[in-house]
């Protein structure tokens, strides 16, 4: 699949859906469209025709408001027909705003409140061992989502029982929902504290689809450590005019703000 | 309750390697042997109870009967929202273990008073509300729940209420168990609290006031026929629990009734109704001090007879 047309898809969807909704989270989706493209597009083990196949790796969208971009990239896919994602956020549909896996195939985990992906994917990658299974659990956060108590239990966790077979990657866009992350609660120093608790860290360009190919393809970095990629990002990346902005969490796409924002994607390669 | 649930849970594990126990750091003592037998369905996960509810889900998602075991609050309050979106939603395997449920704890102060509990899990969307009522009742509860599929809250409190068993030896959730008839007040039970009010329906009976004493062993699934049974048949209703009056087994049955146009002449909720509960205590002392104890539910009885007879005549 091609990696780079499948991230403009997400992207171009990701608007049209917003738009039709008046919904939010553009920019959360633009920040992370690269990072699913290339699982989506490449690294997953998956099979559309079987969602639920014992061998696939396990995918949690724990940062579950930008759920658009997941549903456009299952689509694209093939776990559901393209037009289903008209029905985003209207009167009856199961493809909500928050991300939810009933009547959808392909979504593991129903997410929405910030902090409970990494518990679950814990779990998933427990019993994977125990079962010595060899399928991947990935768990994609958001960097105001490390605000969470539950995440550092389950960092405690993971690494104590050396579940290299999770990873964790962090959309590090550095904005969250009022302000930059720095002015909110500061993650910084990010990296070391992920380390410090027992992991194996890796910072990636999380816009360079091959580096991401590169990382996601080469797991576990380390024998017994669960690994952590902080992929630094830009919200709202690929529109100019969105890009790092806190706006842009919430405003959805309208008028000649859409229209613009097509043109600009459009004209990508 | 707590060890004759374990014991009866270790001897399915032994044949079902699906069960898992998940322990929160707690159960000193208790869980010993489950984790020397069963090593690989046995967790520590260290005091974390919202990573424990959610490992929970992840291992149960991926084919596991799952048991979440903490004292009191901690495996129900501190990680609910863990509970409702991430157990309930995904309708996941997970039992949810709360041992020293009421006043269990009492001389350890509020911390580990599971006051509410049992209000708050039955509002749980899909959640199974198991709150047994004896010995025989708790260590039934294992297995029932084990086939039981989704959600399921158990809450055991310390309590050693002799073994009730059932005539046809059969545990069913969401069936209420009849252990003495009456015709002239139903005293509707659930939790350890049991006890005291098969004590009470003694005295009631020897005042000449025939009790029908019902244990509610399952707050949901709730079994309405026993309960407008009861509205019908003896008039008179009379719910004891060691929880808040608030939404718990009185409000659950208060609900059935007004809602099924079956409507007892006389009504009480006995529970906790006082919000002083500061003082330190055994179970004993503090069940007297909410006015929960054997002379509070005779006396209730008593004054509801009158009110009955009043409204009869």
């Amino acid at each position: 699949m091609d990696i780079k047309h499948l991230a403009k898809k997400i992207r171009l969807h990701t608007l049209q859906m917003t738009s039709q909704a008046g919904s939010s989270h553009v920019g959360s989706v633009f920040s992370m469209a690269d990072i699913i493209a290339v699982l989506y597009g490449a690294t997953l083990k998956k099979d559309p025709n079987n969602p639920k196949w014992a061998d696939r790796d396990r995918f949690i969208l724990s940062k579950g408001h930008a759920t658009s971009g997941l549903y456009a990239a299952l689509a694209e896919c093939g776990f559901f027909s393209v037009e289903k994602l008209n029905t985003f956020y209207q009167d009856g549909s199961s493809l909500l705003g928050h991300i939810s896996h009933k009547g959808v195939p392909g979504v593991e985990v129903s997410s929405g409140s910030l902090g409970h992906g990494l518990p679950i994917g814990t779990g998933m990658a427990y019993g994977a061992k125990l079962d010595q299974q060899n399928h991947k659990v990935f768990v994609l956060m958001s960097d105001g989502e490390c605000d969470e108590g539950s995440n550092w239990e389950a960092i405690l966790f993971a690494a104590h029982h050396k579940l290299d077979n999770l990873i964790a990657i962090v959309d590090y866009n550095k904005i969250q929902s009022l302000d930059q992350v720095s002015n909110t609660l500061g993650l910084e120093p990010f990296a070391d504290k992920w380390k410090s608790f027992g992991w194996e860290v890796l910072e990636v360009d999380g816009h360079n689809l091959e580096e991401l190919h590169t990382a996601f393809s080469n797991l576990p970095r380390k024998p017994n450590l669960p690994t952590c990629i902080i992929a630094h990002t830009v919200k709202g990346k690929g529109v100019s005019f969105m890009e790092n902005t806190v706006l842009w969490h919430y405003r959805s796409p309208q008028g000649e703000e859409y229209a613009s924002a097509v043109r600009e994607l459009e004209s990508q390669l | 309750m707590r060890d004759a649930f374990i014991k009866s849970l270790s001897e399915l594990a032994k044949t079902d390697p699906r069960i898992m126990l998940i322990t929160g750091d707690l159960g000193f003592g208790v869980l010993n042997d489950f984790a020397k037998n069963y090593p690989k369905q046995f967790l520590n996960a260290g005091v974390a109870e919202q990573n424990m509810t959610g490992l929970a889900t992840g291992l149960a998602m991926e084919g596991r009967v799952v048991f979440t075991y903490s004292i009191a609050n901690f495996p129900v309050m501190r990680c609910l929202e863990q509970i409702r979106n991430d157990v309930c939603y995904h309708n996941a395997n997970v039992k949810i273990i709360s041992i020293g449920g009421g006043f269990s704890y009492g001389p350890l102060g509020i911390s580990h008073h599971a006051t509410e509990d049992i209000s708050i899990m039955r509002a749980m969307p899909g959640m199974t509300t198991v709150v047994p009522g004896d010995l025989w009742e708790a260590a039934e509860s294992a297995k029932a729940l084990i086939n039981t599929e989704g959600a399921c809250y158990l809450r055991l409190d310390k309590s050693h209420a002799p073994r009730t068993e059932d005539k046809e030896k059969e545990f069913i959730i969401g069936k209420a168990r009849c252990l003495v008839e009456g015709k002239d007040l139903t005293l509707i039970s659930s939790g350890g609290i049991l006890e005291v009010t098969l004590e009470a329906a003694k005295q009631l009976n020897k005042k000449g006031i025939s009790c029908r004493v019902i244990s509610m062993h399952t707050l949901n699934p709730l079994d309405e026929e026993a309960i407008l049974s009861a509205a019908k048949e003896t008039g008179g209703i009379i719910t004891v629990e060691e929880q808040t009056v608030q939404g718990g087994l009185g409000g659950a049955v208060a609900e059935v009734c007004l809602e099924k146009g079956s409507y007892p002449k006389a009504f009480y909720r006995i529970g906790i109704r006082s919000t002083k509960t500061s003082l330190a205590g055994t179970q004993t002392y503090l069940r007297k001090a909410h006015n929960m104890d054997e002379n509070a539910i005779v006396s209730h009885a008593v004054s509801l007879i009158e009110k009955k007879l009043q409204l009869t005549s």
